[in-house]
């Protein structure tokens, strides 16, 4: 059991928090907490020397240090209140982004996990629509249907919905062939089938579909905002007003703040999936 | 070329009266696969109820098929198998328990498919665990039991539908030799207290001789019955059989005839 645990530990400390909290381990063991903090310890250590110590003081704008972005970033009321509008405007995109691609994959999933013909009409649309550069559909999605919300909901739900069709699917037909048979002999319908049988083991594989798609959503919503350029402010706009007004602390703040809603995310799902099926699969993250 | 031995008393059988109808027929069952694969050749035999069939023979001979074929869950190519498909129970290769589910609620879990309300499922599935010595372990995940005591849920499953025909899979091949023993006890405590008609299949003749009435050999394929051996002990039997004289020289027999059967 402690093996299991060890490792799941190594591999991603930040999702890991809930398997550790059910153990006989308490909540805040050194071993655990120690090793990410020591290596954020570092990153700012990097950080502060490549500021103070390899740039020229005439070109610190490039790299402000951390407690500068701290401080105007952070710290501001007035720029911290606007960034946190922002994140919100973006976060609100990616939500909905995030629920309609779970909807419509989880729906096109399910009907192609029914018939071997349809699986083959859907699969490689599904392929081309998760190779389309993202950059140069942005700009015509704009074109086509405006600069809404709408719109950037569909942006999100362009790059979000791959990754659960792939693994929905997967985790569908994962299914036991023994298991399949068994219900066979005992004259199960379809929907039983799905209902008993298919959705639970495709549990593990849907939830680290919704962990990559959670992310990538999260992106969709910053990437359109961003070439946008118009509409409700969000943070993609925000990043790109600080980039062209060389105001690298806010920059950089917001960076930060738009990668700390993707893992966030990220952590959410983690915790998620653990509560519903980490008491049975072998891996609840299904990694 | 159904060789046959001396016939003995299968006395135990009669429970169930004089009408000794087959339960189970096959008639001259030939199964070829869509890509030529000859899996079966002209099978037939019977099994009734309080019989224990069991089939021996070398890997890929088609056991597995046959299985299937009686099932429902294949066709065969022709020939025609008489069974109440309503009354089988299979057992298979694996557990094929769902890892979602805790033993208890995969022991449910026929009696559900069937619509059975949910006190009489609990009660059913309390009745099979208890039978197969799983008390205790209601509450785990499959993930947590052995490969014997997954086994052994398995069992339960199929016992809370009481079949009367019962059908195992190679069901105990990837367990241990001293875990298949007991399985093997177990089996024939179940065997001896519900008198179902039983059709075995596996690789290990002690495991053949030791459950069964009689055990028929499968040649390599396409798989044909090549010979037949009556196990003459009453029932119930003893784990000490296993070191009789007649029962060494039955396994041995059997032993030759699947050299035999391999060639």
């Amino acid at each position: 059991m402690s093996s299991v645990d060890t490792s799941a530990v190594d591999s991603s400390a930040v999702a890991s928090s809930g398997n550790v909290s059910t153990k006989k381990r308490s909540r805040f063991d050194l071993r655990i907490v120690l090793p990410p903090v020591l290596t954020g310890g570092l990153i700012l250590g990097i950080w502060y020397f490549v500021s103070y110590v390899i740039l020229d003081p005439k070109r610190r704008f490039l790299l402000k240090p951390p407690h500068e972005v701290w401080n105007v970033g952070f710290a501001n009321g007035d720029n911290f209140s606007e960034m946190m509008e922002g994140l919100l405007a973006t976060s609100k995109t990616a939500f909905w982004g995030l629920l309609s691609a779970i909807l419509l994959g989880f729906l096109l999933a399910v009907i192609m996990s029914q018939a071997k013909f349809v699986e083959r009409a859907i699969f490689p649309y599904a392929v081309v629509l998760q190779a389309i550069p993202i950059l140069a559909i942005v700009p015509l999605i704009g074109f086509w249907f405006g600069y809404g919300f709408m719109p950037r909901v569909f942006i999100c739900v362009i790059i979000a919905l791959f990754p659960i069709i792939v693994n929905t699917l997967f985790g569908l037909l994962s299914a036991d062939q023994g298991l399949h048979d068994l219900l066979t002999l005992h004259n199960t319908g379809r929907v039983t089938r799905l209902r008993k049988l298919m959705f639970p083991a495709a549990l593990p594989a849907v939830f680290a579909g919704l962990r990559i798609s959670a992310g990538l959503s999260v992106i969709g919503a910053i990437v359109g905002d961003f070439y946008f350029g118009q509409g409700e402010v969000g943070i993609g706009q925000l990043l790109k007003r600080y980039a062209a007004r060389l105001e690298g602390e806010q920059l950089l703040a917001a960076v930060i703040v738009s990668s700390g809603l993707g893992v966030l995310v990220f952590t959410l799902f983690g915790w998620i999936a653990n509560r519903v099926v980490g008491k049975w699969a072998a891996d609840a993250r299904g990694n | 070329m159904l060789v046959e031995t001396s016939a003995t008393d299968v006395s135990n059988r009669g429970s169930r009266g004089a009408d000794d109808v087959a339960t189970l027929t096959f008639s001259n069952i030939s199964m070829r696969f869509p890509d030529g694969t000859e899996a079966l050749s002209d099978v037939s035999f019977d099994v009734s109820q309080g019989e224990f069939v069991t089939i021996v023979g070398p890997s890929g001979c088609g056991k597995s098929t046959l299985l299937k074929i009686a099932a429902g869950l294949l066709d065969a190519t022709s020939g025609t198998v008489d069974v109440d498909r309503s009354g089988i129970g299979y057992v298979f290769q694996d557990a094929t328990l769902m890892p979602w589910r805790t033993v208890r609620r995969n022991v449910e879990l026929l009696a559900e498919l069937h619509g059975v309300d949910k006190a009489e499922r609990e009660k059913l599935a309390s009745e099979a665990i208890q039978l197969v010595g799983l008390n205790g372990f209601e509450n785990h995940y499959p993930k947590s039991l052995s490969g014997g005591m997954k086994m052994r849920a398995s069992l339960a499953r199929t016992l809370t539908m009481k079949p009367p025909v019962f059908l195992f899979d190679e069901p105990f091949g990837a367990v241990d030799e001293i875990t298949r023993e007991r399985l093997n006890e177990e089996t024939l405590r179940l065997f001896e207290a519900e008198r179902f008609a039983g059709l075995f299949i596996t690789h290990s003749i002690s495991e053949a001789v030791f459950l069964s009435t009689k055990v028929y050999v499968m040649s390599a394929r396409p798989g044909r019955l090549v010979a037949s051996f009556d196990v003459p002990f009453a029932y119930p039997r003893s784990p000490e059989i296993r070191f009789d004289p007649r029962f060494a020289e039955i396994a041995g027999e059997v032993s030759h005839a699947l050299r035999g059967a391999h060639s």
